[in-house]
């Protein structure tokens, strides 16, 4: 087996592996792949990328930017005696490789590890950004306010704000997914949020996820753009099937960066099966390509990275379990990045999963130390069609673990005013 | 005086809270809610029950659970069909949901058929296990110019039923979700069936005329003709 062989078949079983021909033929020969994987030294995966330097920018970008001096602590470590490494290793050690590790190598340790041992160095390894709050700090939860709407309705919309503000929600950032991908709509949206934070006087961010083209001719005619947002993949091809690529993704950070200086000014959602479904995955395992993903958000110091883990659809994760180990990869592989990983812990009505199981996942994320997750009327996206976390749910987090939210959002909440009598909103 | 939000948006807001967690009623509205979308998915085609004339096609996909998990064979004909020239072929198919196609189906298509005087149509075709690139090689094979794919659409949790509408032209295995056009949200609670008739043919004329469908197609400037953006269904 190569490289890229060995990983995909140490993946644990997941539908989009088996979809793409990629996952192990047998239980006993998924271990086998294992027991090889951890023989394997970490050296070797900057030797061999799973795809060509020449032919991909992915590939590029993650060999250009690796930090060899980073890298030396852990240099001279096979993947199973990484694993062993991380166990035992402080936040400072965590932070300080970080720049030294590739995708490859966080995805190939992972498929080594237990769920605990994803909880539980990922635990260790907090990533903080700001702009107007604080996001990632030890003892808080945040979340992003998703108030989508069928038909982009401001009033039904504002609606949902009032009542995820009502229920403590919002200190990642209110961020819109619009039905319809146009600059008015986007400018339109935008100005709601806007108008909403300076009424109310709240710590929060705005973002309505159009397509990033759109986003940036949206800030030219004039909208109060807070975060740019752009969905992402491992592969160049992935992205080009996205419509972006990464001199575009430079541009815009570069816009919204002169637009607010000094924060964190990108919010990158990913997720496992993209690159499949694209046609684009080059016979890597998804996961690994997933966590190549988070290289390219890697460039831009996002405020918010999140994988909306259960959305894609069965092909890909067929069930709760699935489901459940994916997102925990995808944060564990996001944190060691360095990555303010989020998560969108959701699922579909054809997939195996209930909220049973999203109930078993935002605990273990919240117990990793997860930056944040979605608040949803609900938890029911009526634009999107598909359940992910309410209001509540986070509610439900912050009191079993003792959290907070973004402290910023948190000093706000204690001289909130009366939402609902805030009717002004509503005409 | 609060104000109160429900009026304002459908979304599931002012739930009530009972501690920080949900009241039981809205606990058990949900569940009955994803309850009657998880039947829709699993509800199997009952062809004999559908009051028209059809053919009836199946996929290489052999059963729900196998369909679930490969689109790939949800998208390849495993009933032969004999060639049968004609401008446009209709297709009424499960989808991720079959509730849909019985719901929806029988009352589109005849509006749609009492408005296609002047095309040649093809058989009516029934496709069970059916993903939207099926109708490429059904079209494809009997030799028609136009393919209409009605299909149940992934169920979200207050739309079970929810029915799309596939336009290909020349179509043929190989055809990207780029090269076609969508109606979406067909339901008397969504887009209602006369509204959606009309735009569907709407894009059935505009096709015949420029001989494509896809992202350059439009029925009219203002019409909600989307390329369909999730090629899950």
């Amino acid at each position: 087996m190569n490289l890229l062989e060995l990983l995909a078949a140490s993946s644990p079983l997941r539908s989009g592996d088996v979809l793409a021909g990629v996952a192990a033929s047998s239980s006993e020969q998924r271990i086998r792949a294992r027991m090889a994987l951890a023989e394997v030294p970490l050296k070797r995966f900057l030797a061999e990328p799973p795809i060509p330097y020449e032919s991909d920018d992915v590939t590029r970008l993650i060999c250009d930017s690796h930090d060899s001096a980073a890298f030396a602590p852990i240099s001279s470590l096979c993947v199973g005696e990484f694993r062993d490494w991380l166990l035992e290793a402080t936040p400072t050690q965590l932070e300080s490789i970080a720049p030294g590790l590739t995708p490859e190598m966080v995805a190939a340790v992972s498929k080594l590890m237990r769920n605990q041992d994803l909880i539980l160095v990922a635990s260790r390894r907090r990533v903080v950004t700001r702009f107007r709050t604080t996001i990632g700090l030890p003892g808080r939860l945040s979340t992003r306010l998703q108030p989508n709407h069928p038909a982009d309705d401001p009033r039904g919309i504002a609606a949902s704000i009032l009542d995820g503000l009502t229920l403590d929600s919002g200190d990642a950032c209110i961020g819109i997914n619009p039905a319809t991908d146009s600059v008015q709509s986007t400018v339109t949206l935008l100005r709601l949020i806007e108008e909403i934070r300076l009424r109310l006087d709240a710590p929060v961010q705005s973002c309505v996820l159009a397509h990033v083209t759109t986003q940036m001719q949206a800030l030219l005619a004039g909208a109060p753009v807070d975060l740019i947002f752009q969905s992402i993949g491992g592969t160049e091809a992935t992205n080009q099937s996205f419509g972006i690529s990464l001199s575009m993704l430079d541009e815009a950070h570069h816009m919204a960066s002169e637009r607010h200086p000094g924060a964190n000014v990108m919010y990158f959602e990913t997720g496992q099966g993209s690159a499949l479904s694209a046609n684009a995955h080059h016979g890597i395992d998804q996961q690994t390509t997933e966590a190549r993903a988070y290289a390219v958000a890697r460039r831009y110091s996002p405020l918010l990275v999140n994988t909306v883990v259960g959305f894609i659809g069965p092909e890909y994760l067929a069930d709760g379990k699935q489901i459940i180990r994916a997102g925990l990869e995808d944060h564990f592989c996001g944190k060691l990045l360095g990555l303010p990983m989020g998560c969108d812990i959701c699922y579909t009505n054809h997939a195996e999963a209930d909220s049973n199981d999203m109930d078993l996942l935002m605990t273990a994320l919240t117990a990793a130390g997860c930056n944040y997750i979605m608040g949803i009327p609900g938890a029911d996206d009526i634009m999107l069609h598909y359940q992910s976390t309410s209001f509540h749910d986070a509610l439900y987090l912050r009191q079993l673990f003792q959290l907070r939210p973004a402290p910023e959002f948190e000093a706000w909440l204690s001289r909130r005013p009366s939402l609902l009598d805030s009717s002004w909103l509503l005409t | 005086m609060a104000v109160d939000l429900k009026l304002y948006t459908p979304a599931r807001v002012a739930l009530g809270r009972r501690g920080t967690s949900l009241p039981t009623a809205e606990l058990l509205q949900f569940d009955l809610d994803h309850a009657r979308a998880r039947d829709a998915v699993q509800a199997e085609l009952d062809p004999s029950s559908l009051p028209f004339p059809h053919l009836l096609v199946a996929s290489r996909a052999p059963d729900r659970r196998t369909f679930l998990l490969r689109p790939d064979l949800g998208r390849q004909l495993a009933t032969p069909l004999p060639a049968y020239p004609c401008d446009a072929v209709i297709v009424l198919a499960d989808g991720l949901s079959a509730l849909a196609a019985h719901r929806h189906g029988p009352p589109l298509l005849a509006l749609l058929e009492a408005a296609l005087t002047g095309w040649r149509l093809g058989p009516t075709i029934v496709a069970r296990q059916a993903r939207v690139a099926l109708g490429d090689p059904i079209g494809h094979q009997l030799g028609a110019s136009l393919c209409l794919m009605l299909i149940g659409e992934r169920p979200g949790l207050t739309s079970p039923d929810s029915l799309g509408a596939y336009l290909t032209w020349d179509p043929r295995p190989g055809r990207t979700d780029a090269e076609r056009n969508c109606v979406s949200n067909i339901r008397p609670e969504g887009l209602p069936y006369e509204a959606a008739a009309a735009l569907i043919l709407a894009l059935m004329r505009a096709a015949r005329l420029r001989q494509l469908t896809g992202v350059t197609l439009k029925a009219d400037a203002d019409a909600p003709a989307l390329p369909p953006s999730r090629s899950d269904s």
